[in-house]
């Protein structure tokens, strides 16, 4: 077992859950900025799918993709710790501070707090999404990664479809061999 | 011992039936917590569901956690944790490890450029999600200069966003309240 390894994990995910305000998706781009930026762990087509798959799966978002990238890199190990790591130091919090806080929470400053580091998780969402989108471009090209943005767009805000639907809607056009067009030569030749 | 196994149901099938993240799972949780256990009173239900809010880390392990802690000790919140984290976890370990298998096959590569762009809509709502939010409970002005301020710091100056961060939560304490 590779203890700095295991360290790193530990501290990615631990940072990830500690700065994520605003429940689990908040913590997303923390996870990818850990992930694929600082410890160049994977890169951003792993991070995609796993996100990817993430999605089209019930339960807590965090906690499934710390689960699966710390096995996925440290293995068995890094599983626990990785989950670990981002859900302990939360509840612990927790637990010791809803006391405290039952008096507090209509306070101002909690009120203010809980205000003003919303609009900054939009901004850090908004980046991933832009640097997904033009991934997309480079691959696809802009007429298909327009196509699919707009419906899924549709599918999500007007009809209340659930990602599942679409995201595997994809997956078996993929693999069913549908026919994609891809304009990166290096991804056409992988 | 049925009070554990109880708390094992209680988070397990909000768990297994909640779509849409930890935030989707709550009401679920509320359902058996509250209406179907009794465990806590809706109003105690929404007091801890507000600390959680105002707290950083995932809110469905958080609620869990806390839950499990108040009925069942140290080993009602392990419970309550293990039924919340590990049966999507498991799901997600079998699913991608078929993927990455077979990730050099083109029909892999094919997969993984198609979700791209539905991934990035996705995430492009959760950002619209969290602006409006922010729209609604602090005004334009606040989130137009903290949508501002945390691009430039973020994007052109690379700051590390826990520093982003810690600096709006001080706003939020000084400025905002």
């Amino acid at each position: 077992m590779d203890i700095n390894l295991q360290k790193e994990i530990f501290l990615s995910f631990f940072r990830a859950g500690m700065l994520g305000f605003g429940g689990g998706p908040s913590s997303i781009p923390l996870v990818h900025n850990e992930v694929v930026k600082r410890n160049r762990w994977m890169d951003d087509d792993e991070f995609s799918d796993i996100l990817a798959i993430g999605n089209s799966l019930p339960g807590p978002i965090i906690t499934k993709m710390a689960g699966y990238i710390g096995y996925r890199i440290g293995g068995a190990v890094g599983l626990f710790n990785a989950v670990l790591a981002c859900v302990i130091p939360t509840v612990l919090i927790m637990v010791i501070l809803v006391g405290f806080l039952a008096s507090k929470q209509d306070s101002p400053i909690i009120m203010g707090m809980t205000q003003a580091v919303t609009p900054v998780v939009g901004v850090m969402l908004f980046s991933l999404a832009y640097s997904f989108l033009s991934k997309a471009k480079s691959s696809l090209g802009w007429l298909v990664t327009i196509v699919i943005g707009l419906v899924s767009l549709f599918l999500y805000q007007f009809m209340n479809v659930h990602p599942a639907f679409v995201i595997g809607g994809l997956l078996a056009y993929g693999l069913l061999g549908g026919k994609v067009n891809l304009k990166n030569k290096k991804e056409k030749q992988k | 011992m049925i009070v554990y196994w109880q708390i094992f149901l209680a988070f397990f099938i909000p768990s297994v039936l909640g779509y849409g993240g930890g935030p989707a799972i709550i009401p679920l949780i509320q359902n058996e917590v509250v209406n179907h256990y009794g465990w806590l009173t809706l109003e105690r239900f929404g007091e801890i569901l507000a600390i959680g809010n105002s707290l950083p880390g995932p809110i469905a392990t958080k609620m869990g956690g806390y839950i499990g802690y108040e009925v069942g000790g140290i080993l009602g919140a392990a419970i309550a944790l293990f039924a919340t984290v590990a049966p999507s976890l498991l799901a997600m370990l079998l699913l991608l490890g078929v993927l990455y298998k077979f990730k050099d096959s083109p029909r892999v590569v094919n997969m993984t450029a198609l979700i791209r762009p539905t991934i990035g809509v996705l995430l492009g709502v959760l950002a619209y999600e969290f602006f409006a939010r922010s729209w609604r409970a602090s005004g334009s002005f606040h989130t137009f200069l903290l949508v501002i301020l945390s691009y430039f710091l973020l994007e052109k100056r690379k700051v590390h966003p826990a520093y982003v961060i810690a600096g709006s939560l001080l706003y939020g304490a000084f400025i905002i309240a």
